[in-house]
């Protein structure tokens, strides 16, 4: 008997399998195992004030009342900054795509600057914007009659502020997505359409959204998980205030870990967090049918 | 023979390099500072390092909005610096992590620094269970700030001093300027208001060894009760810092006319109000419930620590002792206005002259710690926390107070573990 070979293919894997472990798997472990404890302050100064308390984190995450104002702000966020934000992507790239427009790639590059700078410089001057005296946006409003609004000081506005910032921000990425899933869909279904008699509305709604679908999913997915873990936009601008009101649950886990040094507790909420998030996109993967996503699926579009 | 000076020479030579190393490598204090101070005292180092040659300074400015997160991980990371600047109210927290090295013994010996210099409410925020691990680098505590103008047209001549008359002052101020204003401004976010009214009410704030929340006490029920009374009757805004668009033209403008706030805003005022004001605003120590004029307020402030595992300790103490001389404290009070801790250097012109400082002197004198424990700042947030649902009247006070104690006790669960172990490892 020969000895049972290995196959070849894990040598080549284990150097990113290694670093997956050791910076992924291993801190993942350690948190869980953290989140059974009331590691703080004290454990920090000692082990021996190290304490195995069980589910005691959840339990308490369950009766936190701050906790479910971030998770209610942070549901809020993703379910009207996602669609707002896809749909905007969506718009951008169809009008980028068309026959018509011009320096297209001057616009893609413009529409997808935001995306590539620094949050931090972005918050500078969105902060200008957002004055309530002094900004562009109130000084836009006051033609239209609109008394000024207090964009980040106002509990009832921040939130939408903090969104319409994440929808300019984030927007580009997708719409780049979007691109190349519209430069995907074959010419020919176009002229078929056409020859059928559908005008341009139709044909968007008959042939370039069922060939998007796989697009689609992705995208929602992306974006699913990337709003869910809200954290920079409100950190910067506002530190979730005013009255919690921009609060996001990644923010909430900063602050008990690295503000009250609760890391025991801001494990348990991260722990919290990626149930949440592996549950919905499970959902959403069952809604498409389980079918893969980004592949565009020929013979599909006769089931538009 | 020649073995001999081929020896001398070799120790000769190890003798040569061991100094020619040494001169060429100073040694490096790491001293990490906060905000402005960080920037500034970056002007006090070459003096100092004149003085001791062979020694750096390597100055690290940090913000201070990162400061506490970054002294915290590089106590858990083992990259602490030698000498740092630490708030005062963080200072229970380095010293249950056994971060910070106890200063009693070089304090006692030390030829400059002199315990009896600074002020006494002070210097006790340094001192844990009987231990001092702080020096104060400069200090701060809360009073008001208030316009002359507006109180002389609601006729009070002088600042209050108890808090009937301190009522009346706003009572008729609020008559003088009108529904649309306010007598005084109070921030919810600010729990030092609430806290401070009640010290001067006599309130212990936590109880049985700092273990649990005493915020039922009748003391502090009371203070809490003439707290919201302000508010109820309209003389403070209900809305907060929201609607403060800009402090300084809301102060100008009259839309409130007191304010109670820290020694940063006596340099922000001079700036940032209009020249037709200046004159026209000053600053008092709190009124007092009843004759102890003036009233408690809170102390405040920045200490500088030497980390306890540094290997240069007595190197960073004297530059505590070089940043501790009066000289250099009046001369850091030129560069970033803040007040010295050491009472001696406030005889310097400069602050001798400053007209709102004399309030912060005699205040200084009458300043109380809050409770010297880990979780305070937590607890600090809570109260105000709680403050703003009673002033919104989303919960009465009696309520409010109930589920405040609540909270409290449930944060301090911890240390009442802690106690316990302790005492049974004791007996």
């Amino acid at each position: 008997m020969t000895r049972p070979r290995i196959n070849p293919a894990y040598g080549f894997l284990a150097p990113a399998l290694l670093v997956i472990a050791a910076f992924f798997f291993v801190p993942v472990v350690a948190s869980v195992l953290l989140s059974v404890t009331d590691f703080d302050i004290y454990a920090v100064a000692s082990f021996a004030n190290l304490r195995f308390i069980g589910y005691g984190n959840y339990a308490h995450l369950l009766q936190d009342p701050l906790f479910w104002v971030a998770l209610k702000n942070t549901v809020h966020f993703v379910f009207v900054a996602g669609p707002l934000s896809i749909g905007v992507s969506l718009a951008a790239a169809v009008l980028l795509s068309a026959k018509l427009v011009r320096f297209k790639a001057v616009f893609r590059i413009i529409f997808f600057l935001p995306v590539i700078t620094t949050l931090v410089a972005v918050a500078v001057v969105w902060r200008y914007l957002y004055h309530p005296r002094f900004g562009l946006l109130n000084y836009g409003l006051s033609f239209l009659g609109i008394g000024p609004v207090d964009w980040l000081g106002d509990p009832a506005w921040a939130m939408p502020a903090i969104i319409l910032l994440a929808v300019w921000k984030n927007f580009g990425f997708n719409m780049v997505i979007f691109v190349a899933g519209l430069q995907s869909i074959p010419g020919r279904l176009y002229e078929v359409a056409s020859l059928d008699g559908a005008g341009p509305r139709r044909q968007f709604w008959y042939v370039t959204l069922p060939m998007l679908a796989p697009t689609f999913a992705f995208v929602t997915i992306i974006t699913l998980i990337g709003y869910f873990q809200l954290f920079a936009e409100p950190y910067v601008m506002t530190q979730g205030g005013p009255g919690h009101s921009t609060l996001s649950v990644v923010l909430l886990m900063y602050q008990e870990g690295f503000r009250w040094w609760n890391m025991g507790y801001a494990a348990a909420v991260a722990f919290v967090l990626f149930v949440i998030i592996l549950a919905l996109t499970l959902v959403s993967l069952r809604l498409r049918g389980g079918a893969p996503l980004g592949v565009a699926e020929p013979g599909r579009e006769s089931a538009g | 023979m020649s073995m001999l000076t081929g020896l001398r020479t070799g120790v000769m030579i190890l003798v040569l390099l061991g100094c020619h190393t040494e001169s060429a490598a100073p040694v490096v204090i790491e001293f990490w500072a906060m905000g402005r101070e960080g920037e500034v005292v970056q002007q006090l180092v070459p003096d100092f390092e004149r003085r001791v040659p062979g020694v750096q300074v390597r100055v690290q400015q940090i913000p201070w909005s990162a400061a506490h997160e970054k002294l915290l991980t590089a106590y858990v990371g083992n990259a602490m610096p030698d000498l740092f600047q630490v708030g005062n109210t963080w200072i229970p927290e380095f010293v249950a992590l056994g971060a910070i090295e106890p200063l009693d013994e070089r304090m006692a010996h030390s030829s400059s620094i002199r315990s009896d210099d600074y002020f006494p409410g002070i210097l006790d925020t340094n001192v844990i269970d009987g231990i001092t691990y702080g020096v104060p680098w400069y200090v701060d505590t809360r009073l008001l700030f208030y316009r002359t103008d507006i109180l002389a047209k609601a006729g009070y001549a002088q600042p209050t001093t108890t808090w009937a008359t301190w009522l009346d002052a706003m009572t008729r101020i609020k008559h003088e300027i009108g529904p649309a204003n306010y007598a005084i401004l109070l921030p919810f976010t600010e729990w030092q208001v609430p806290v401070i009214l009640a010290l001067q009410h006599g309130a212990t704030l936590l109880r049985d060894n700092d273990q649990y929340g005493n915020f039922r006490s009748s003391e502090f029920r009371q203070a809490f009760e003439f707290y919201l009374d302000l508010f109820r009757r309209g003389l403070a805004p209900r809305g907060g810092q929201a609607q403060i668009a800009n402090l300084y033209q809301d102060f100008a403008s009259g839309y409130f006319s007191m304010y109670i706030s820290g020694p940063w805003n006596i340099g922000e005022f001079r700036a940032r109000l209009p020249a037709s004001l200046q004159g026209q605003w000053l600053t008092a120590p709190m009124p007092a419930p009843d004759g102890t004029y003036p009233g408690t307020s809170v102390a405040g402030g920045a200490s500088l620590a030497i980390f306890r595992g540094s290997r240069h300790r007595d190197l960073a103490w004297r530059m505590i002792e070089y940043l501790s001389e009066p000289a250099q404290q009046a001369q850091f009070y030129r560069l970033t206005g803040d007040l010295p801790g050491r009472q001696s250097a406030w005889a310097d012109g400069d602050l001798a002259h400053n007209r709102y400082a004399q309030a912060f002197w005699q205040q200084l004198q009458c300043v109380q710690s809050t409770p010297k424990i880990p979780e305070w700042e937590r607890i600090a947030n809570k109260i105000s926390q709680y403050a703003e649902a009673a002033i919104h009247g989303s919960m009465d006070a009696d309520a409010a107070l109930t589920a405040l104690d609540s909270d409290v006790d449930a944060l301090l669960e911890k240390r009442r573990w802690m106690l316990r172990q302790a005492g049974r490892a004791r007996s």
